[in-house]
């Protein structure tokens, strides 16, 4: 009897579950909404997307090794190329390298580093660096480039995108501005070939964003309580807007312009800056919901889902402080 | 109908049932048997042999320490060698009695026979008689917890008893004593729940088991309705959906009656329901209708490199290395060797540890499967929120625990946590979660009993 015994608390089983393999499984659930962008905007979509994950790990090694003096190396665990490729497909695919390069600084260096590397920022890092990018650059980063002029990255050409025609819509007050919109269908599949706009590498294809969403939702990365709810919030209100005054666009096509769709299944969902509860969940989906709508009608800017869901960050602390979940036995028994 | 479940948390573990179909052997006597003085929830028994005396199987030889306490009897016959101390499952040196085994020689006063007894031709048994026989035996909870039975049969005046549940979950990976017990003992089972139910003064009973264990399902239903139909009895077989940690207590008469028990101090009986592990209702009907106390029990011996894993009825005090040696021998490399199944099971020190009351299996855990992942930093995915079967969230009692924060621990209802293991084995991150919120758990339940003085 010379065998070693190992002598630990229960449980001595675990589900095998690991952050890499929920990290990871984002990023596939990332790549159908990636290969599309490929198909429509060429090679522009790989450069950004490439430089933003490289610049985005490249960093995190390199603020852990030499800033934090930290021995372990964490750019394995997926989360700082989850990061980078969140932030490449929130931005335009004609965006230059070096305005890149500045927002993976803000997403990596102050939004994650700074509170203490994973798991301890208080706002998602991706979304910090485009909103500080779409701040400090807002000419670039408005510019969009219309799909299918694939070999061309910087100088692609450029055209509206659907929520700047349906914001164009409401400043004028005229709703036949909505009819250059292309229609639902088409936005679903990303074809714009009817001539309806451009947007950000990861927005142009809704059902390639709905096809990672009920991967993550089958892999059980994700629950459903944030996207449903941000959505159904959406719908709604936009529906009871264009039924009022059709100045607003019908609700459909709403849920399927901008980083909506990108936002609810793969923004708002980030494990760091969520509440922990489901009930807790949908109460920050709906204001998530209700923020992007007024600031997308009624505030400077076309899109107000990065900002909505950076706000609704900050009150994640509150609602984990104040949302319980249901105690076993919490019910009054018959 | 919709198979019933309990309705908060719950994970499903791999089974891993490697010995569900190994027919249940007779395990040999040991040459030395050792009995723990605490073996049970509560006072440790107090001896009442010393060293050179002899005893036989069945022979008192400790009594009980106190109210919440149960005597312990010999499982062997020869000579006390000493009362001592010996490593029980806690990792701890604590009271024991050692026996030397000499021949098999049993008390007189146990029946042997194979024979059935039924409870109606036994009319001395009231409920009185019942669970006073049940004490006398030093009959405990089977499952693991071992908190004695007559207690639980004799609830506190504020509560009042609706319904007997036999816990036939048998949850814990590994684990298939229970399985065993119910294929090879269902006519004894039966009357052990008869008596369960008129020592309770119920006469509503149910059987709880999970979905893995078609036929004991299609066995015991029907046998109930060939044994209580008609009968001033009504039993009920409750087919469960496979969840884990569907054998914890409150989790079951949640399951079985849709009733969920309370923040502690309640107890099952608050909402009416007494519940009992199916080994335990075995050993109750051995306790009342054959006269003998509760020194033996059906103990699964397992592990994925053992070459003969399988089902055993051993003497208590068998020390598990003679157990382990009867599977083949512990496998090669490092092991990690389980009193009970790998989510609850406690990992001992030592392979002389002996068998006692609560040991429904011996697990043996080799190469990685024995070891921890190390830590990451908490993600914050919230999937310990959501398999917690208690409604708390781990994450937070975690952290409140390793910071000291006790006063905000309780206000979180950390006592609440019934250490199931479910957090820790969903977290992705690898974290000690339970490990944590054990210790804040046992220091804010002390501060409030402290408080109460």
């Amino acid at each position: 009897m010379n065998n070693k015994l190992i002598v630990s608390l229960s449980p001595h089983a675990h589900g095998s579950d690991s952050v890499e393999r929920n990290m990871y499984g984002v990023i596939i659930a990332l790549l159908p909404a990636l290969l599309v962008s490929l198909f429509y905007f060429g090679i522009g979509s790989a450069i950004v997307c490439l430089t933003s994950v490289a610049s985005c790990v490249l960093l995190e090694w390199a603020i852990n090794k030499f800033v934090l003096g930290r021995k372990t190396c964490t750019i394995c665990d997926g989360s700082a190329a989850l990061t980078g490729l969140l932030l490449g497909m929130n931005l335009p695919s004609n965006l230059p390298i070096w305005i890149i390069v500045i927002g993976a600084v803000f997403a990596i260096g102050v939004a994650k580093m700074t509170f203490g590397g994973l798991g301890n920022n208080i706002f998602n890092p991706a979304l910090v660096g485009r909103c500080v990018l779409l701040v400090a650059f807002p000419a670039q980063m408005t510019s969009w480039p219309m799909p299918g002029h694939f070999w061309q990255y910087t100088d692609a050409v450029t055209g509206a995108t659907p929520l700047s025609v349906m914001k164009q819509a409401i400043q004028t007050g005229d709703a036949s501005v909505l009819n250059s919109l292309p229609d639902a269908f088409s936005m679903l599949l990303g074809d714009y070939s009817l001539g309806g706009g451009a947007g950000t590498i990861g927005e142009i294809c809704g059902l390639a964003l709905l096809i990672g969403f009920v991967f993550m939702l089958w892999r059980g990365i994700i629950t459903w309580h944030t996207p449903v709810s941000i959505i159904v919030t959406v719908f709604v209100i936009s529906a009871i807007m264009h039924v009022v005054n059709p100045v607003y666009a019908d609700p459909t096509t709403v849920i399927l312009s901008g980083g909506l769709l990108l936002g609810a299944i793969f923004m708002a969902t980030d494990y760091v800056t969520s509440p922990m509860t489901h009930k807790g969940q949908l109460i920050y989906g709906v204001c998530i919901g209700v923020l992007t709508i007024v600031i997308r009608n009624w505030g400077s800017y076309p899109e107000g889902m990065s900002f909505a869901i950076l706000i609704m960050n900050a009150f994640t602390p509150l609602i984990n402080n104040y949302v319980k979940p249901k105690r076993f036995g919490e019910e009054v028994k018959k | 109908m919709k198979i019933r479940t309990f309705r908060i948390g719950g994970i499903h573990p791999e089974e891993n049932k490697l010995t569900h179909e190994v027919a249940t052997q007779v395990a040999p006597l040991p040459k030395q048997a050792i009995f723990p003085l605490s073996q049970h929830i509560g006072a440790p028994a107090k001896p009442v042999v010393q060293k050179g005396d002899k005893v036989k199987v069945g022979t008192l030889i400790a009594e009980a320490g106190g109210f919440v306490s149960a005597p312990i009897y010999s499982s062997v016959s020869g000579t006390v060698l000493k009362v001592d101390t010996a490593i029980d499952a806690t990792g701890y040196r604590k009271p024991a009695i050692y026996i030397t085994v000499e021949g098999d020689e049993w008390e007189e006063s146990i029946d042997r026979s194979e024979q059935l007894e039924l409870v109606k031709d036994h009319p001395e048994l009231t409920s009185e008689e019942i669970i006073e026989r049940i004490k006398v035996a030093g009959v405990t909870g089977m499952g693991g917890a071992g908190f004695p039975t007559f207690i639980k049969l004799s609830p506190p005046p504020t509560a009042k008893a609706e319904c007997v549940i036999i816990n036939a979950v048998e949850c814990e990976p590994y684990i298939t004593a229970d399985y065993r017990l119910m294929m090879e003992k269902s006519d004894e089972i039966l009357v052990g729940l008869e008596l369960l139910m008129k020592a309770a003064k119920v006469t509503r009973g149910y059987i709880g088991i999970e979905t893995n264990k078609p036929k004991a399902i299609e066995l015991l239903t029907g046998k109930c309705r060939d044994v209580f139909d008609g009968s001033d009895y009504c039993v009920e077989v409750v087919p469960l959906k496979q969840r884990y940690p569907q054998g914890g207590e409150k989790q079951l008469v949640d399951a079985v009656i849709r009733r969920q028990v309370p923040a502690p101090p309640a107890i099952p009986v608050s909402v009416g329901a007494i519940v009992q592990n199916v080994g335990t209702t075995y050993a109750v009907y051995e306790a009342v209708m054959k006269h003998k106390p509760l020194f033996e029990r059906y103990t699964t011996v397992t592990g994925k490199l053992l070459s003969k894993p399988g089902n055993f009825l051993v003497r208590m005090g068998t020390p598990m290395q003679e157990m382990i040696d009867l599977c083949g021998g512990m496998p090669e490399g490092e092991n990690k060797l389980l009193a009970g199944g790998p989510m609850m099971g406690k990992a001992l020190t030592s392979t002389e540890v002996p068998v006692c009351k609560g040991t429904n299996s011996v697990t043996i855990l080799s190469g990685s499967d024995a070891k921890r992942k190390e830590a990451q930093p908490c993600i914050r995915c919230a999937k310990c929120v959501s398999a917690c079967p208690m409604g708390l969230e781990p994450y937070l009692l975690a952290k409140l625990s390793s910071f000291k924060d006790w006063e905000r621990a309780e206000q979180e209802d950390i006592v609440s946590c019934i250490e199931c293991g479910s957090c820790q084995f969903t977290c992705p991150a690898h974290r000690p979660l339970l490990d944590n919120i054990r210790m804040g758990k046992s220091t804010v339940m002390g501060i409030i009993k402290s408080r109460a003085k």
